[in-house]
Formats: C-alpha cells, structure tokens, sequence
C-alpha cells in the first residue's frame, strides 16, 4: 500500500498509508493515548477487534468513534481525548 | 429490506466455508461481518495479508459469495420468529429477513487482569497483530508476547517476521502440559508441519513455558514487564506487551435470540443447528477449537442449512479429528490456578467503568455487580470483564437485552418501510 | 445462616421501599429483617427505572406524597455516597404548543399556591436551559427542587448505615406465606415476627390476592456518555394528549442526566394481560430458554420482559422530536421494568386487609423512588400508631381493596 493520504490528528496535519486504520493513524501520529478513562487513566487500544472500547475517539462529528474498526479516509479530523 | 435465504452472521473460516458451502447448494446466502474484508480474526484482511494455503483456498472459495457480503456491519439486534436482523453499518441502517441463519459470530481474546494491564501499549494478542496489519508500525520496536494459546507463537512469529524485535514469548502453561500436546502434534502430520514452519520463523525468540507476566509498569505509557517463570522473577524493558489468555466466544447474539448454551458455548447438536430450528451455529462460538474444527463446522452447518443433509454427514468423520485435536488444545493450554491471584485489590477489572478487584470481591454475583458497581455497564457491555470474571470468581453473566453492540439510537427505531439514510 | 430467628419485624422486598421501611423501623429501635428472593438488594423495579425524586401534582394526595417524601431526600442527600449518584438537577416540564403551555401555567400556580419553588420558562429561557432541545418549544416549567439518584445504590445505602442500627438481611430467600406469626420461606423456612411488611412491588399479589396490584410495563435506553448534553430531567407534557392513561400502551418523552454524562431515556407505559407477576427483568443465570415468542399478541409480550421493538422504536422517536441530535448517538444498553400499578394511581400503605399484623407497602407505579422515604416514614407511623406529617388516609389500603374486592 504505497498510496497516502493526509488526515488531521488532534488539530495537526499527518500523512499515513491508506488502508491504514484510525487506530494505527493515531499512533503514527505520535499520539499514544486514545482516551482517558472515567478515574482519569490514559487509555489506548487493547483488543484490535471493536469489543473493548477503549480505542475511541472522535471523528470528526462522531463520538465515542472504535478507531481499530475504522480505515482512514482523507481530510478526517480524529480527536483524542 | 434484503431478503435471503440463509443469513450467515461472521465472515472469519466458520463463515465462510458455510456460505460457500450453502451457496454451492443453491441457496441465496448474505454474509454479514463487521470488519472491511472477510477472514475474521485468524484470517484478518483476507487476500491482501494472508498467505498461507489454506487462507488463500478459502478466500478464493468465498470471492462467488462475496458480492452478497455485507461488511462493516454491526447485528446490532436479532428476533426469532419470523427471523430478523437488524444491523447497522456506518452510514445506513438495514434489516434483513433470512429464512435460516448461521451464526459464526468467533470468539474473542480472553483478558485476565493484572497490575498494569490498562497502560497505554498493553494489548491482547491478536489484538496487536490486528492493529499492526492495520497499519502500526512495529519495526525496531521490543515486544513482549505472554498469556496462553497457540496464537501466542503464530503472532510472535508474525511479528519477528515484520521487524519486530520479540523478546520473548511467556506461556503460562506448564511444561508438562505442552509434552502432552507435543505428541498430539505427532498424531497430526499436517499440524506438524504447520509446526515445523512455525519454529523456523521463531528462532531466537525464547518460548519460555510456567510463565507468565505479574505487572506491566509505566508512567502513563508501557515501559516494561515484570514476568514470574519456574525459577525466578525478573523485569523486560518492552515498547508492546501483547497479552491475552487464549479465547472466549461470542454468544451474545445466539443469546439474544434464545439458543440453548451449553456453559459459555452455544449448544448444538451433530448438525451444527441450535436449539432453534432455523438457526446454526459453527466455529469458535459453538466450541473454542481452532481454524481447521471451524472450517468443517461451517461446511457442515452451510449444508445443513441449505438441505444438503447427506453432504454434511460426509464431514462427520473430518469434523472429529479436528474435534480431537481441539479438545487436545484446550486441555494443554487450560488456564493455571496461580492466575486468580495476579490482580491486586486495586486493580481495575472493569476498564469501562473503573472498577477495582476489591469492589468485585464485596459483591456475590454479576447482577450484584452491574447494579451496585457499575461492572459491566460500560459500552463494552461487559465483553472484557465479563470473561474475566468467570474465571477470577467464577459468576456467570445474564440475560441479554438489544443492543448487542452500542447502536445508534436512530438505529433502534428503524422502519423498513423507509430506508434510513443518516448520512445527511 | 438466620440467627436467631425471631424478629420485630420481617420485611419482605428489598427494593427501594422495603428498604426505606427497615431503615425507618430499624431506626426507631426495632429488630428487622429484609427477606429478598433475588441475591441482590434494589434488583427489581428498583433498578430498573429512572431514579427521578420528582414533585407531581396529579392529585392531592399524590403531590402531598411526593413533596413530604422530597423533603426527606433532601434532608438525606448529604449523608448519600457517591455511588447513590445524587444530582440536584431539577425537573423541566416542556411544552410544545399553548395548549401545554397553559398546563405550565396551571402548575405553576399550583405549586406556588403550596410554596415549591418553580419557575415559568419562554422559548428563549428553555433554550438557554436546554440548548439541545429542538426549536420551537413554546417553553417549560423549572422545578429546580428536582433531583435525580442512581437507585439500586440509594437502596442499598439505605439497608446499610453504619452509624444506624443493623438491618439483618437475608438474600435468595423467597416469602411464601405469610400469618400473623411470621413468615415461612420457599426452602421451608419459619421466621417469626411481630408484623410483616409486604414492600415486592408488582408481586404484591401473590402472597396477598385480594390487593390490586397489575405490573405495568416499561423501557428505558441508556447512552454513552455525553456530559453537558441535557441538564435537567426532560419531561414533555404532550402526555395529555397521548394519554398516560391507566389502560391503554403510551408512551411519553423522558430524558435524565446521570452523573457519568450518560443520558437515561424513557419512557412507555403498558399493561400485560396476565395479573401474574412477570418475573424479574433482568433475571439472573443464562439465556433464557428458547421459548418461541408470539408476536400476534401485543398483550402477552407486555407480560414478559422483553424489549419490545415496536414500542422502543416509538419511544426513541419522541424522544427525537424533542432532541434530535439523539438520534446519531449511542445506545448502549436497552431494558424492561415492571412499574406496580394500582387503579387509582395511589400507593398502599397501610394494614393489609384481613390481616392483623401484615402491612402493605407497595404499589407506587412511576414513584416508587420518589415515596420511598415518605412510604417508610408513614409506614413507621401507622406501626407506632402517632401521626404522620400528612393525612395518611388516601393510601390506606382498606377502603380501596374492599373496593375492588
């Protein structure tokens, strides 16, 4: 998968691989924690499947997003939280 | 509103070889899957990934029934009589009325909790094998593979040949366990050499058995294991931890509609039909057994469904040497006692709702759970914890209500007379 | 594992009523036990149903009920753990058309009359309440005494004060008869007391036929989390027109915020063909059996806690007229409860008829949570024979059931 695209990650520009999952955008990003949990722990990824939940982020209007489940599309804006 | 005959609910191997096998007999079959391409977890991303033979066969069977697939799709809700299928993908919103169902909904990666497992680089097995396909990047980076189950070698080795540097793999079964297993393996020649090949890919990565990780440790973000072997306790330095303590499978969905379990499983008889008439079930949700047991479950639950009856008979023997060979797996890598004990009383279980061990212990069932702690009432609906649980304290979950998934809310009051079209 | 087995006072349900009675009886001196048939306290219509401490004005008695019982939340409220998940968010009533409006204006006089502070809101001032509440509206009334609780919690506080006197309470133990001796269980059991109080909701019923007494069906969805999307319990008062009657399936707009930012919506109202009590919810154990679900019949599936399609995708609809955004977010979680439902819409407190030492505490349909402190303050008054803060007539079961008997 040599084609890429440009997506936006917690407000800044990035370049990944389409075919790419948000979750895998993420941490190309540079970004390592997806969410923080209601105690206040950062949080990322576990299962890879869309069974946890714990990979979720915000795309662009759509809460609570399973970014493992999610293949990148150009000009998507991903919010970590 | 789709009509069809046989809805087949999973695309992984169980899947696809019943709706292969049931459209081969002329049924008009609709394959529903809630990942981009078909192959499920073992197979994940379908042609573009895989290349071992039996993938690639299958993959190549299951192209004449992919145009009727249905993917990133989630059965959000499901009723019985008449059958009916509520699913949503990300834009839209569909019901689909099958005459016959197939269930081959897989299983998941069993979690059991552990002081540090909710740091940021701690994933399950497949879990990081699934986000590494998906694009992560993983070369140069130390990993540390533990937890039980053949998927532990099959990931590592997956891993390794991308780049990775594995560190080591640390399987909590014991020695004596494996031996037994070992021999099992002789039995099986083609096994042995799935094996062989497995081997050479991991030379160099040490496969250390009795073992297993106590604690993950970090500011914020994973920088190390500390692992407990036969002999001694020590600490790895690792960027990943891929953990996860072999399968439990998905039954939510044959809750829903009303199948019989049989404990954690969902009960079927030699036909792979339910305690529904018109519904089936093949693969890892009727049995925890591997690739090559789910395989021929689908092929016999394909044929059963579409009336082939004969057909499915003549997989009978196949299906049970895959069945001894399955039933040698679980019992080589059933999970050790020491592994109740890994939690600390602060440790959460529940990751939805930050729930403690100690919260758990001061509560007697899972009902008492959800309504008094908050366990299991989190998005994950208790998939994660709930596993855990079973083993930790030995409860069972509950009844199950729509649904399955978080669903859009829209999603819940579809009408078929209008398709809905949320993507205004 | 009951020792010794002789008490003051057996009550049978450990539901938010039950207990709020054993808390009142234990308080005053007396030795209670709490007999509850499932292993979990406040499992039944408790959990099940939105935990909204409301004010209503549907009668007199009604409003007399539900402001002493207010009270006594608030006096509580401090003392309530975080886990009880008390919020003083206030209760909005909307009004879509003048119609409603003018129902704002006859309780706004109505409760101001009797001095609960409310407050009349225009369009502008429910938008600015409620800024995600579709245009529109033609205004609300704020109630801001209203609060919210998470009840299975409250219930559970309630059975378990450490500064209070112990309530014993026994788990998994079903009452299958009662006398004036005491009580026997389903595993053969005799405990003795002095009296007994009879707090199990819909299943009011089957230890005493004669009390009238109907489960009444409900759903609720719960959301992800959305912290800040709605403020105050949302109340619609289209219900005069869609008619939250005593007979026929109704729904109606409800929306509550939880203090985990999750959103709890509601609600619909049917009767089941059957008197016999449904069976718990959420019911421990597996799958249920396969039992093949006739769906011709819209009165049986009122008589079972499925989730009734037909009648959630109306609920979730209205729900949308009044918050559109609602419908792109994410439902979690859906259920069933089982209101107890009495003809005149007025619980039973008070001796149960035929009996000389066995007292009702039961059939509080959608206020259960709400009168429970009021229900177990009278409830100790009756017991004590002193009076009560209000006139206790209205709920006394012997009139109504001769009625109906």
């Amino acid at each position: 998968m040599h084609e890429t695209i440009e997506i936006f990650v917690n407000g800044r520009a990035v370049r990944v691989a389409a075919g790419m999952s948000v979750a895998a955008a993420v941490f190309v990003a540079g970004e390592h924690i997806f969410r923080t949990s209601v105690t206040g722990e950062p949080r990322a990824a576990l299962c890879g499947m869309g069974i946890c939940f714990e990979c979720r982020v915000t795309i662009d209007d759509q809460h609570h997003a399973r970014s493992c489940q999610i293949v990148v599309k150009p000009g998507i804006k991903v919010q970590t939280s | 509103m789709m009509g069809c005959d046989i809805a087949v609910i999973g695309a992984g191997p169980a899947g696809m070889a019943a709706a292969v096998r049931a459209q081969e007999s002329g049924a008009r079959v609709a394959v529903l899957d809630d990942n981009p391409t078909a192959g499920g977890q073992i197979w994940r991303g379908g042609e573009r990934t895989q290349t071992g033979a039996l993938a690639r066969r299958w993959l190549e069977k299951f192209k004449s029934v992919d145009q009727f697939a249905i993917t990133n799709c989630s059965v959000v809700s499901a009723e019985v009589d008449p059958l009916k299928l509520l699913l949503e993908t990300s834009d839209r919103t569909e019901i689909v009325r099958p005459q016959k169902i197939v269930l081959a909904t897989g299983a998941r990666e069993m979690f059991l909790p552990f002081p540090g497992w909710t740091l940021p680089g701690v994933m399950g097995v497949g879990g990081l094998q699934a986000i590494a396909k998906s694009g992560l990047p993983i070369e140069g980076k130390k990993i540390v593979v533990a937890g039980s189950g053949p998927l532990l070698l099959a990931v590592a080795a997956h891993l390794k040949r991308h780049g990775a540097q594995v560190k080591l793999i640390a399987e909590q079964a014991s020695r004596g366990a494996l031996a037994g297993f070992a021999l099992q393996l002789l039995r099986s020649p083609g096994k042995l050499f799935q094996a062989g090949g497995l081997q050479l890919s991991l030379m160099g990565i040490p496969y250390l058995q009795d073992c297993w990780v106590t604690e993950a440790h970090g500011d914020g973000q994973l920088k190390s294991v500390t692992l407990r072997g036969a002999s001694k306790t020590w600490t790895e330095e690792c960027d990943y931890a891929a953990v996860a303590y072999g399968l439990y499978p998905n039954t939510e969905l044959a809750a829903l509609l009303g199948c019989k379990m049989f404990g954690a499983v969902v009960a079927v008889n030699e036909l792979q039909r339910t305690s529904i008439s018109n519904v089936y079930c093949a693969g890892e949700s009727s049995g925890i057994g591997g690739v090559d047991l789910a395989l021929v479950e689908g092929e016999i639950a394909g044929y059963a469904a579409a009336g082939q009856e004969p057909a499915a008979r003549k997989l009978f023997g196949a299906r049970k040497r895959a069945q001894a060979f399955a039933n040698a797996l679980n019992s080589a890598f059933a999970l050790r006692s020491e592994l109740r004990t890994l939690p600390r009383p602060e440790t959460f279980v529940c990751r939805c709702e930050d729930v403690t061990f100690k919260r758990l212990q001061s509560v007697s069932s899972f009902r008492a759970a959800k309504l008094h702690t908050r366990c299991g009432m989190g998005p994950c609906q208790g998939k994660v914890c709930g596993p855990a649980a079973d083993f930790l304290v030995g409860w069972r979950t509950e009844s199950i209500r729509p649904p399955v998934f978080p669903a859009r809310l829209g999603t819940l009051t579809f009408d078929e007379t209008e398709q809905q079209d949320i993507a205004k | 594992m009951v020792t010794p087995r002789s008490y003051d006072c057996v009550v049978v349900g450990a539901g938010i009523v039950g207990a709020a009675c054993a808390r009142e009886l234990a308080n005053a001196g007396l030795k209670v036990l709490v007999c509850e048939k499932t292993d979990v306290i406040g499992g039944g219509a408790t959990a099940a149903g939105m935990g909204h401490l409301a004010v209503m004005d549907d009668s007199e008695p009604q409003f007399a009920l539900t402001s002493f019982s207010q009270r006594l939340w608030r006096e509580l409220s401090p003392q309530l753990p975080p886990d009880a998940e008390y919020l003083p968010c206030g209760s909005l009533w909307v009004a879509a058309d003048e119609e409603e409006f003018q129902e704002v204006e006859r309780k706004y006089r109505f409760y101001t009359e009797r001095r609960i502070p409310v407050e009349i809101l225009d369009a502008q001032q429910l938008h600015e309440a409620e800024p995600n509440l579709r245009g529109g509206l033609v205004g609300g009334l704020l109630m801001s005494a209203d609060s919210v609780c998470y009840p299975p919690c409250a219930a559970k506080y309630l059975t378990e004060q450490p500064d209070s006197p112990a309530i014993e309470i026994l788990l998994g133990k079903k009452v299958v008869q009662m006398s004036e001796s005491g009580v026997k269980l389903d595993d053969g059991a005799l405990l003795s007391a002095g009296f007994t109080v009879l707090a199990t909701g819909c299943a009011a019923a089957e230890l005493a036929p004669e009390i009238e007494v109907r489960p009444r069906k409900g759903h609720l969805v719960i959301t992800d989390r959305y912290p800040g999307f709605v403020r105050h319990q949302l109340i619609e008062l289209g219900y005069l027109k869609s008619a939250h009657s005593t007979s026929s399936d109704s729904i109606a707009f409800n929306a509550q915020p939880r203090i985990t930012g999750q959103i709890l919506l509601g609600s619909s109202r049917q009767f089941g063909t059957s008197k016999q009590q449904p069976g718990n919810a959420l019911r421990d154990g597996s799958a249920r059996a396969d039992e093949v679900i006739d769906q011709t019949s819209l009165g049986s599936r009122a008589d079972t806690p499925q989730i009734d399609a037909h009648i959630l995708a109306r609920m979730l609809q209205r729900a949308f007229e009044y918050m559109p955004a609602l419908e792109r977010m994410s439902g979690i979680r859906t259920w069933t409860g089982f209101r107890a439902a009495t003809p005149d819409k007025l619980p039973l407190i008070g001796l149960c008829p035929g009996y000389k030492n066995v007292y009702l505490a039961t059939g509080h349909e959608g206020l259960g949570i709400s009168t429970s402190l009021a229900t177990g303050r009278l409830l100790l008054d009756i017991v004590l024979d002193r009076d009560s803060a209000i006139a206790r007539e209205p709920y006394s079961p012997d009139k109504r059931c001769a009625l109906h008997a």
